[in-house]
């Protein structure tokens, strides 16, 4: 596989084309907006998070390239039901992945979001790659009141 | 067909006087270079163009052998110094059909010649007064104008576009009704191509008293300006856009204007003698440019303009009108693309495309891994996008160097990536 197949792959473009959880979450206790000024790329996460730390629900909305939209695709599925420090975890792992600075250790299952590895090839992709993340970590700083779906 | 398409083309091109392509590609030494693998395609002019050898040479030459600084030296280098450096504004001067000298003010960019005339022109601007500009311009072209409109509690009234990529020009017409001070516009627009018909934008705002600023970076390099012709009061490009090195740009402005601004920068070479009672400043063009020029960028620059008429603007015109003309009709018929601005009535060498289900932001990586450079994001012209109501595009401008077989080669890879999306 070149480097753009590495980068493009089937998972990815099927997340792209049919992004899931993309929607309002209507039961959601946290959320924040993130926002690539340089490529225009935006992204609302919305989490539900309950009494025990849990994430019960995990969604999103918004407008960005493949890689964006595909990253917080995958991320709204691998996060529901974990803790908040798994969460955390799986973020610091992803992030390493993503920028190329180690691979996660052979007993961590990054599950679906192993796909992102080609990303490290791409330096330029790696704020598309992470955008979502990002934003579903200032959603877990700060509380927010239950969003409205209209 | 073919021999008669063949047959056609050399008739034509014996007609008109063609470029010779293939000459002036070997005039240029970053495209003879692959990028991952593929022969560069450059796709991205209106970002900046490739630099012609006889520029990046008399750049070196200016530093291996002339290198002083100018205007206060009585010795040899200095001379030789002030001397290219004089030499290369009379240049310019001449390129956009400028009376005198004393009419070029150089800067670091078009960015700067238009700050320049905000911060000095807008000293006079008062509260209540109305500055004009366009939905489509250059970032460049909006900011220094709401700073000063803030500052001095001015109004910015903004010449909306239609779905064309076209000014509106009936509210054109009712905005200059408005009395603005000044009317600042680009001559084309760098994220859509329109080429807007400034000539009779100047007539109506003189009508009305307006001075009016053209921003003329993408035009420069494509099509003869004349600035007497035009008969604005100013006109800003850059030089790095036009084949020139980066970091220097040029202001020109009617004498009688420039006459009646305030000093933009003080410092060195803008004054003719300086004590603590009271500064005397230097007649133009100096009175404007404060300290130690871009002498080797000017230099150039002047090595780029030297290129420009050489091979003709004319006929540059001519091939860049041809080649754009390919380009849309091939473009147009890959599916799912759509053109944004491409149907303004007059069009300049860019192609700003959209493609269904795929971002421009994936169209450029893909692009850029076969060799081929396009820009994509929202070219430093937000409203625009807004406007069309997308984050970006992908933007093909062209340059003269430029050929079919790209754009071949472009539409080849748009129509795979598309395939590949699966859109």
């Amino acid at each position: 596989m070149n480097d753009l197949q590495e980068l493009y792959q089937e998972v990815i473009l099927d997340h792209n084309r049919s992004p899931r959880n993309f929607r309002a979450g209507s039961t959601a206790n946290r959320d924040a907006v993130g926002h690539n000024p340089l490529c225009g790329d935006q992204v609302h996460v919305f989490l539900t998070v309950d009494d025990e730390g849990i994430v019960q629900d995990a969604s999103f909305q918004g407008s960005g390239c493949a890689i964006s939209t595909a990253s917080a695709s995958i991320m709204t599925e691998a996060v529901q039901g974990k803790t908040v420090p798994q969460v955390q975890e799986l973020f610091g792992v992803f992030h390493a992945l993503v920028t190329g600075k180690a691979l996660p250790s052979p007993e961590f299952d990054l599950g679906k979001l192993a796909v992102f590895h080609g990303v490290s090839e791409f330096p330029i992709r790696v704020k598309c790659a992470t955008l979502a993340w990002h934003t579903l970590q200032a959603a877990l700083e700060k509380k927010s009141v239950p969003v409205s779906t209209e | 067909m073919k021999v008669e398409e063949a047959a056609f083309c050399s008739d034509s091109s014996i007609a008109t006087g063609w470029i010779d392509v293939d000459r002036i590609r070997q005039d240029f030494p970053a495209l003879s270079q692959k990028v991952h693998g593929h022969p560069l395609i450059y796709l991205d002019n209106a970002a900046s163009s490739q630099k012609p050898e006889c520029v990046i040479e008399a750049v070196s030459a200016y530093y291996r052998a002339d290198n002083a600084n100018v205007h206060r030296g009585v010795h040899e280098l200095s001379q030789r110094a002030t001397a290219s450096y004089e030499g290369a504004r009379d240049k310019i001067r001449r390129f956009v059909g400028a009376a005198e000298c004393a009419e070029i003010i150089l800067t670091k960019g078009t960015t700067e010649a238009i700050n320049l005339v905000a911060s000095t022109f807008g000293q006079r601007i008062q509260a209540g007064d109305r500055i004009l500009i366009t939905e489509m311009e250059h970032h460049s072209n909006i900011v220094p104008w709401q700073i000063l409109c803030q500052m001095r509690s001015a109004h910015l009234d903004v010449i909306p576009i239609d779905d064309r990529g076209d000014l509106i020009l009936e509210e054109a017409d009712r905005l200059l009704g408005l009395g603005p001070k000044l009317l600042s516009i680009s001559h084309i627009s760098n994220a859509l191509g329109t080429i807007n018909p400034v000539a009779d934008l100047i007539e109506k705002a003189h009508q009305v008293g307006a001075l009016v600023l053209v921003d003329g970076a993408q035009a420069v390099p494509h099509s003869k300006v004349d600035v007497q012709a035009l008969d604005c009061d100013f006109y800003s490009f850059s030089s790095h856009k036009m084949f020139g090195p980066t970091g220097v740009g040029v202001l020109y402005g009617k004498r009688e204007v420039l006459e009646g601004l305030p000093p933009y920068q003080g410092g060195g070479d803008m004054i003719l003698s300086v004590s603590f009672e009271g500064t005397t400043y230097n007649t133009l063009p100096h009175r404007l440019e404060a300290g130690t020029p871009n002498m080797a960028g000017v230099i150039g620059l002047g090595a780029a303009v030297d290129y420009l008429e050489e091979v003709g603007l004319e006929k540059i015109n001519h091939y860049e009108t041809d080649l754009l003309a390919y380009a849309t009709e091939k473009l147009t018929c890959v599916p799912g693309v759509r053109l944004v601005g491409g149907e303004a009535r007059k069009r300049a060498a860019v192609l700003s495309l959209v493609m269904d289900g795929v971002h421009p932001h994936d169209i450029g990586t893909i692009l850029d891994r076969k060799g081929i450079a396009v820009r994509t994001g929202h070219h430093c012209a937000q409203p625009v996008m807004t406007h069309f109501g997308i984050p970006a595009t992908a933007r093909a401008s062209l340059a003269l160097y430029n050929t079919r077989a790209e754009i071949d080669r472009l539409v080849e890879e748009l129509a795979e990536i598309r395939r590949v999306f699966g859109a």
